[in-house]
């Protein structure tokens, strides 16, 4: 567990030195950032310009699903996409051959190998974004919500990560996987909504199939004080359930990787 | 580079790209399945529509507009840019430019040539929405079919300029797909894609007019459903033209200039 924990910090370590080489992409992440928030804002501004409600959610606590979308998108862009995507090309040509040699856990060591740090300028907007949310509702979250709140986010993560995992070990079967990744990320996009607002066969797809209201709605509602146990209870359930799941996927498909030449 | 010689190759080229529209319709499946925003932001109006219209949208309004929606989506995609941005970095432009052929008009027609495969999954589409809202394209006479027709062609000639453009920049700045998010991003909100124009305030839906995402989608769906007059119709589809040569133009002079800065890696 120490070696991992060391482990990690080198190849964290290392993804921080190229991003410094490379500051004005800061600037530039950060500039991506806003416009892309702004645009994502603008149908949720033109929603509750007609309503006061939509679904149970006033603007304020939608306003805090959106916050945690641009939030875990931010970790998505800049820890889990990465590193993935890369997978995909070690697959391609072969070269995956020089990770499994290592003595670590190739799941652990493709999964860390590339951080892009200035991506997670997304949490910085997803901040100011909670902060006017509250400050529309007119009150601030409770400590003991922000744990859980935070406890859900950690376990969304989980459940972002296995699916991406997921997608990723379909490589090992068809090799162009790009617009697979391309769907998945415009799939994430409804998770923007809370997934409350959707009915019938979408709600069905939403909440068990790609489990958005795990990714965004929870934890939203955790922070709002709206979180039933038995849902907090179920939503960690689930995040290992996924997690479970997709780390069986991998071995399995793992055992079909043959190296391509080389 | 003749426009004589492109001409004569034209219909290889199309043979080309509907060989390989079928030899990839698997990938093509996932891009058409990556483009049902629409469907779920109908899923979302709907909701908010169910207590009452919204900027006069009923649910079978929401429901034509989406679906329609969706349905021009298919017809005015382009995806020169990503090619683009793939050829330059690799280095395959220079084959490409080996060709006495304008590779522009070669991209042009690979990027048509796969249209007629994309009727396979819309016309199911086009089914639901004649069978529940009873939308059809000849509900406002013929005239204004013939108008969309125009419409729809204009915004996929616009979305494909514009790609080229964006797509061309790679050869400044190596890699240009965040320009072309950030276009997209622009493109999500202001074009009538995710929010029907007709929601926004008055002095947004001004500023709309006059900005250039509204004409790769928005207007052949407005058209489409009759939103608006004959002679609104024609001042909007005025627009969308001078902004197809404005993009033209600005699209032929980035191409000549980036050329000149190519240098093929590799190859």
């Amino acid at each position: 567990m120490r070696r991992y924990a060391k482990l990690l910090a080198v190849q964290i370590r290392a993804s921080i030195l190229v991003a410094l080489q490379y500051r004005w992409d800061f600037l530039l992440e950060g500039g991506i950032s806003l416009v892309l928030t702004a645009t994502a804002l603008t149908p949720l501004v033109v929603v509750f310009g007609q309503r006061a409600t939509v679904a149970g959610w006033s603007f304020g606590e939608a306003l805090v699903v959106t916050g945690f979308f641009t939030m875990l998108g931010g970790v998505l862009e800049g820890a889990v996409n990465p590193s993935l995507a890369a997978v995909v090309e070690h697959i391609r040509k072969g070269t995956l051959d020089l990770v499994l040699l290592k003595p670590a856990d190739a799941q652990f060591l493709v999964s860390t190998q590339r951080f892009l740090p200035w991506r997670l300028t997304s949490v910085l907007v997803a901040f100011a974004i909670f902060a006017y949310g509250f400050h529309r509702i007119g009150r601030a979250p409770s400590v003991g919500d922000v744990g859980l709140a935070l406890v859900l986010f950690l376990s969304a993560v989980v459940v972002l990560y296995s699916l991406w995992i997921m997608v990723v070990s379909a490589a090992f079967y068809v090799v162009r996987i790009d617009n697979l990744t391309y769907l998945f990320s415009s799939i994430f996009d409804a998770a923007r909504w809370p997934a409350s607002i959707f009915r019938g066969v979408l709600s069905f797809v939403f909440t068990f199939v790609i489990p958005l209201a795990l990714l965004t709605t929870y934890p939203a509602q955790a922070l709002l004080g709206r979180l039933s146990g038995a849902t907090f209870a179920g939503a960690i359930a689930g995040a290992g359930v996924f997690a479970f799941v997709g780390r069986r996927v991998w071995l399995r498909s793992l055992a079909r990787y043959t190296s391509a030449g080389g | 580079m003749s426009l004589r010689s492109t001409g004569r190759a034209l219909p290889t080229l199309v043979r080309i790209g509907l060989a390989e529209a079928v030899a990839y319709r698997g990938e093509m499946l996932v891009w058409m399945l990556s483009t049902t925003m629409p469907l779920v932001m109908l899923a979302l109006f709907s909701a908010v529509a169910r207590d009452g219209p919204i900027g006069g949208f009923g649910q079978a309004d929401l429901a034509a507009y989406f679906l329609a929606t969706f349905v021009v989506r298919q017809f005015t995609s382009a995806w020169a840019a990503w090619e683009i941005n793939y050829e330059v970095r690799t280095g395959s432009l220079a084959m490409r430019l080996l060709r006495p052929l304008s590779p522009v008009a070669c991209w042009a027609v690979e990027n048509l040539a796969a249209m007629p495969l994309r009727l396979v999954v819309v016309i199911p589409v086009a089914a639901i929405a004649l069978v529940t809202v009873g939308a059809t394209p000849f509900a406002h006479g013929w005239g204004n079919a013939a108008l969309f027709v125009l419409s729809l062609a204009g915004a996929w000639l616009l979305t494909f300029l514009v790609h080229v453009a964006i797509g061309t920049l790679s050869l400044w700045l190596e890699q240009s797909l965040k320009v072309l998010d950030v276009w997209f991003a622009g493109y999500l909100v202001l074009s009538g894609y995710l929010v029907p124009v007709a929601f926004f305030p008055p002095a947004l839906r001004e500023t709309m007019r006059w900005l250039p995402f509204r004409y790769q989608i928005g207007l052949p769906v407005e058209i489409l459903l009759g939103e608006h007059g004959r002679a609104e119709t024609l001042s909007l589809l005025g627009v969308q033209f001078a902004w197809i040569a404005v993009a033209a133009i600005a699209t032929a002079a980035i191409w000549r200039r980036g050329l000149r800065r190519f240098a093929a890696y590799g190859g």
